[in-house]
């Protein structure tokens, strides 16, 4: 059954993946287990992503199947599932932009390769990040941008970090739609990431993951 | 019986309009000097030329910039979505200072109050959810539930005004309560079908739209006006309006992204119903608007298509088909889709190369130029793709050897027009100087 739940959620069929879960639960398995499989089929969608075989509408049905499996396992719940984690990162969209798909797709990613994402959403001060990096103590910094306005945003992001004596205790890596490495200098961030995985990477890179 | 037109000879009357333009009233219009008459004729049969993949005497050059020429000119963009005198002074003075071969207009602002009175929920614009230096920025979320796709597919215009209109507009809620106009059949029934015209909700929406209205005529007034007195000036616009590839329709302002990507999944039959449904009527929109305008050119903004959102697959199936055919129905009628090919479409060269040749052209992003000059570029005039980093944080020089660069590959034998590569708030202006620049003095044709 857990084979078959693995392969049903990673082969995107989410009608049995669902109907497997109901069955497992009445059935009196492990609801923890039962999140143990999702996660481990979260793995292999992040794997295919990584790949090239899998794209935008695999990693957002995937997100809620995963949405939805833990709503049916959670009322079975005795304790919170606690989950090892590789690291942490802060990640947002800066000042005076909404954009958000991009940001997304990272924290879905970064979330599905183990590390422990705070996401501030978007239009996010450069103060609302310094203060989250005092309260979460994250390894990684993201910061996404999609306009030509984000590439002062970021810079001022870096800036207060570095004033508030930050910047030293954490990586800042920056994404959206024209960032590239003349925008990491200008910004003053440690690297840019063109997709997803390329954040994914960076923050496995800087971690020491794998 | 009316001779009909080819949609080639539909496009020569297009061209030929716009070569010997009217003024308001009708009459030839008036030049400022026989300089700018010549400079006005010049620049058309340049882009003419090169859209048709012929070699022009040298590369043309525009500028595609967002809310660029406001901020250039040193006033906010909420100045210029409120102050229709001053945006058109500031699109001039932009004009003025590059002297692009061709123009989109001063209207990418757009007016503010018309925003207001309508009460538009889809866009968070200055002193509406941005700061006023800021530009206006989508609100994605689901206009449309997954369980509507057949009454959307049934009846679209019905769906737009009846379920859509009044998400997104708050002042346009009564339209929730009209009914289909297809039920205005005979003289029985009809004043039962029609009654809600007279209930307070939707009168204070017909208030609302009519007042809606007169901002817009005051702001297409400003508008008109500005492109009229650039044209006498030498500076043509081609732009005749937009519409958009079926799936960026549904995928952008109806379902948004994660409602489409779900849907290819959970509702895939659905999802390309609805496309082929809107298709007819987002060619109608391309092909009314270019009558309307006598402009020949039809911008495509593309989003979800490019790289990385879908499969080779899935964009085969689910984007391709319905964007090319609302190109195709566009060509038939003589107009040239302006597809912008936004962020990287790399992948996608293969596929949409398949178009008739010389009858579109392309905005690029960050695609690989020469790539897309020997795929797509066979087939259709390739227009970019200074991008937005280098226009803001490189230096002339950098952007002039990048601009050469592009003339001495993509420029080759015609079908290439230097412009930025993405819509842009901000840049250094010497930097979008030098990219003009370059293209007019090492981009003549030999």
């Amino acid at each position: 059954m857990s084979k078959k739940l693995v392969k049903a959620i990673a082969d995107m069929r989410e009608e049995e993946a669902l109907k497997l879960v109901k069955e497992m639960v009445e059935s009196g398995s492990d609801p923890m287990a039962i999140l143990d499989f999702a996660r481990e089929a979260m793995a292999i969608v992040g794997q295919r992503y990584d790949e090239g075989t899998y794209f935008l509408p695999e990693l957002m049905l995937a997100g809620e199947m995963l949405n939805q499996i833990t709503d049916i396992v959670k009322p079975k719940l005795t304790k919170v599932p606690e989950v090892e984690r590789r690291g942490k990162v802060l990640i947002g969209t800066v000042e005076g932009d909404i954009h958000d798909i991009g940001k997304n797709i990272v924290s879905f990613m970064l979330d599905v390769n183990g590390f422990d994402v705070l996401d501030l959403g978007v239009d996010v001060a450069p103060q609302k990040f310094v203060e989250a990096i005092g309260d979460f103590q994250p390894q990684v910094v993201g910061l996404s941008g999609f306009l030509t306005l984000s590439f002062d945003a970021m810079k001022e992001a870096v800036e207060a970090i570095k004033a508030a004596g930050l910047r030293d205790g954490v990586k800042i890596m920056i994404g959206g739609g024209q960032v590239d490495d003349k925008i990491q200098e200008y910004a003053g961030a440690d690297a840019y990431g063109k997709d997803a995985m390329a954040g994914v990477s960076l923050a496995q890179k800087w971690l020491g993951v794998k | 019986m009316e001779k009909q037109l080819s949609p080639d000879e539909k496009l020569e009357a297009l061209w030929q309009g716009v070569l010997s333009p009217k003024d308001p009233q009708g009459n030839d219009l008036q030049f400022q000097s026989p300089e700018a008459e010549a400079n006005y004729k010049a620049r058309i049969t340049r882009i003419k030329d090169t859209i048709q993949l012929k070699e022009p005497d040298r590369v043309p050059v525009t500028i595609l910039p967002s809310m660029f020429p406001y901020l250039n000119a040193g006033i906010t963009v909420e100045e210029a979505m409120y102050d229709y005198d001053k945006c058109t002074a500031a699109f001039k003075e932009f004009i003025l200072e590059f002297e692009p071969d061709m123009h989109i207009g001063a209207s990418v602002a757009g007016p503010g109050k018309f925003y207001e009175i309508l009460d538009y929920k889809l866009y968070a614009w200055p002193g509406h959810g941005v700061a006023p230096e800021h530009s206006y920025q989508c609100l994605e979320g689901e206009y449309m539930k997954a369980d509507e796709y057949d009454a959307l597919i049934q009846d679209p215009s019905n769906f737009w005004r009846s379920v859509y209109m009044p998400r997104i507009f708050g002042a346009l809620e009564g339209f929730k309560m009209l009914n289909p106009l297809t039920t205005i059949l005979e003289m029985y029934g009809l004043a039962i079908f029609l009654l809600q015209y007279g209930l307070p909700p939707v009168q204070a929406a017909y208030k609302a739209l009519l007042e809606a209205g007169d901002e817009a005529l005051k702001w297409i007034g400003a508008m008109g006006g500005s492109d009229g007195e650039l044209a006498t000036l030498g500076y043509p616009t081609l732009l005749g309006g937009f519409t958009k590839a079926p799936f960026d329709v549904i995928g952008d302002t109806l379902r948004g992204t994660k409602g489409i990507m779900l849907d290819i999944f959970r509702q895939p039959d659905k999802l390309l119903a609805a496309m082929e449904a809107i298709t007819p009527i987002m060619i109608g929109m391309g092909v009314g608007a270019a009558q309307q305008t006598g402009h020949p050119l039809i911008f495509m903004p593309l989003h979800k298509g490019a790289d990385g959102f879908l499969s080779d697959e899935q964009f085969k199936k689910f984007y391709w088909p319905t964007f090319r055919q609302v190109m195709m129905g566009l060509i038939s009628e003589g107009c040239i889709p302006f597809p912008a090919l936004e962020g990287h479409w790399d992948s996608r060269l293969k596929v949409i190369q398949d178009v008739p040749k010389g009858k579109t052209a392309w905005m690029v992003d960050q695609s690989d130029m020469v790539k897309a000059k020997g795929t797509l570029g066979k087939n259709a005039c390739l227009i970019g793709n200074v991008s937005s980093s280098m226009l803001n944080l490189g230096t002339p020089q950098e952007v002039r050897d990048y601009a050469k660069k592009l003339i001495d590959t993509v420029g080759k034998g015609g079908g290439f027009i230097m412009s930025n590569g993405a819509f842009f708030d901000q840049a250094k202006p010497e930097n979008v100087k030098a990219m003009v620049d370059t293209a007019k003095e090492y981009g003549v044709y030999k």
